[in-house]
């Protein structure tokens, strides 16, 4: 797999999981439709109208506010403002940082991204965005501490690689779309519960007087599918975001090593990444699919195999740095 | 029959010989921006180091040999035209500097001093963008060398008026070996 097919796969998914997400609102608006209002609001399909305007509006705001929302939860700062206030010591490691993600731009050949420094002591960093020219890479305060130049670029590469393959703004069109579901199929929830009750067994009853006993039959599936759609969306949408999460670790990995071609720098950051296995305080478990490691610090991430994969955000370090040296070893008899 | 099948023929051609045209102007471009991209760092190269110079010049007083030379290269460096000729002036020039930060090494004074420091900083900061445009560049460059001699582009590539574009390669051997510039070493 390399750069490009992983950006026309990401395209791919972009598009199935966003074809899905209007399948759901579909779902939603059209079981409200048929078990809540029934006739009574003629042909027009309000719920299923509402539910995807509703779901449009409510996913675009959070796309577009997405990347501002994990700063802000993260308490990230950008670089310029924390340079203003810092020592000596403090500033030259602001300006290397600076430095770092400009060199990693050029050798990526996009735009910039903006640096900001998150006030943790446990070594992290992640991207966030909506793509290339309008993303953010964060590195936290243990990080720039613990790591000299050539480790930093190697992670700083290893984020950019991310952004440039797609990968945020794929992570950023999930979260959208899954706190958009969670919204909706919480309305839809106590929708269920409260005075819907009633009215959606009365919509059931007329609808079987009409139709014959198959109609009903159907009609309880259809219901079924619809309660479970709702209930379940949330889930279904985080474990998709985490099946893809693995395997583009290792491809950033490998293709931030194209950048700075020195696979050793982003080894060894990674190792002293390992070493420390304090979990990142300031980062939650919803970006945590963002992060060069698992701020969480769980241990499913250590083993390979079909529940890892499920559940773990991130391929077992110790495969990590045991690929990137590999390639310095390639590179070297090369 | 035969004059619709000629006409289908020629058609299907005149399509091709039109995307690859306007796929080779595409690549083009981004060689030439490319290249913009290395040009805007080697003048940021050219603007620092008057200033690292000066803020090295007064506790370097017996290294003005070294100092000299970075000069010269550098205004060397600011007259050459085209990739090639800049790459081997540019070289020429990294090698001073590399002299001047070996030497600057041994001088305590320099080495923790706050402004030398961050001048330090941005030259290696510099130095590495360079590079990396430079890396850029040249897989870019490569690309559409190559786009242009494949068969059958080659046969009509260079009747469009499309020529390959230079590397900025480095010639001299000892040049290869890029100095460790790196004061803010843990």
């Amino acid at each position: 797999m390399n750069l490009y097919e992983q950006q026309a796969a990401n395209r791919r998914k972009t598009w199935l999981i966003m074809s899905a997400f209007v399948v759901f609102l579909l779902l939603i608006g059209a079981g409200f439709d048929v078990f809540y209002i029934g006739e009574a609001g003629g042909f027009v399909p309000v719920g299923s109208l509402l539910a995807l305007s509703v779901g449009s509006v409510s996913s675009l705001v959070s796309y577009y506010a997405g990347d501002r929302a994990v700063l802000l939860a993260t308490a990230a700062k950008p670089v310029d403002a924390l340079a203003a206030g810092a020592s000596a010591d403090e500033r030259l490691k602001l300006q290397q940082l600076t430095n770092v993600v400009d060199e990693m731009a050029i050798a990526a050949g996009i735009p910039a991204p903006r640096a900001y420094v998150v006030p943790d002591s446990d070594p992290n960093a992640f991207a966030t965005g909506r793509g290339p020219g309008r993303s953010s890479i964060a590195v936290t305060q243990g990080l720039l501490d613990a790591l000299d130049r050539e480790e930093l670029q190697g992670v700083i590469a290893h984020e950019m690689s991310h952004i440039r393959n797609l990968d945020v703004r794929l992570m950023t069109i999930v979260a959208a779309l899954v706190g958009t579901a969670a919204l909706l199929s919480e309305w839809a929830r106590r929708g269920m519960l409260s005075g819907g009750g009633g009215s959606s067994s009365s919509g059931r009853r007329s609808s079987r007087d009409k139709d014959s006993g198959g109609g009903g039959a159907v009609m309880l599936v259809f219901f079924v599918i619809w309660a479970i759609a709702i209930l379940a969306a949330p889930f279904v949408v985080q474990a998709l975001a985490m099946m893809v999460s693995r395997k583009r670790e290792y491809l950033a990995d490998a293709s931030g090593a194209e950048l700075t071609r020195n696979p050793l720098g982003l080894a060894r950051a990674l190792e002293k990444i390992e070493s420390a296995v304090a979990p990142t305080q300031s980062i939650n478990r919803g970006s945590a699919h963002l992060c060069i490691t698992d701020p969480l610090g769980r241990q499913v991430n250590l083993k390979e195999g079909f529940w890892s994969d499920l559940f773990a955000s991130h391929p077992p370090m110790p495969a990590r740095i045991a690929a990137l040296r590999d390639m310095a070893y390639q590179g070297r008899t090369a | 029959m035969i004059v619709i099948i000629f006409l289908v023929i020629v058609a299907l051609l005149a399509f091709w010989i039109i995307g690859s045209y306007n796929r080779l102007v595409g690549m083009k471009n981004q060689v030439l921006n490319g290249w913009r991209q290395i040009d805007v760092q080697l003048k940021r190269r050219h603007d620092l180091i008057p200033n690292l110079v000066n803020a090295v010049k007064g506790s370097m007083d017996f290294e003005r040999d070294t100092l000299t030379a970075v000069m010269e290269a550098r205004a060397k460096a600011l007259t050459a035209t085209g990739p090639a000729d800049a790459a081997q002036k540019e070289g020429q020039l990294t090698q001073a500097l590399g002299r001047l930060i070996a030497v600057a090494e041994n001088y305590p004074t320099l080495r923790s001093n706050e402004n030398v420091r961050a001048l330090m900083e941005e030259l290696t900061g510099t130095e590495n963008k360079v590079g990396f445009a430079r890396q850029f560049y040249n897989d870019i460059a490569t690309k559409y060398n190559t786009a242009q001699q494949v068969f059958p582009t080659n046969l009509f590539a260079a009747a469009l008026g499309f020529k390959s574009a230079e590397l900025f390669e480095i010639t001299n051997e000892a040049e290869r070996e890029v100095p460790v510039v790196d004061l803010s070493r843990k």
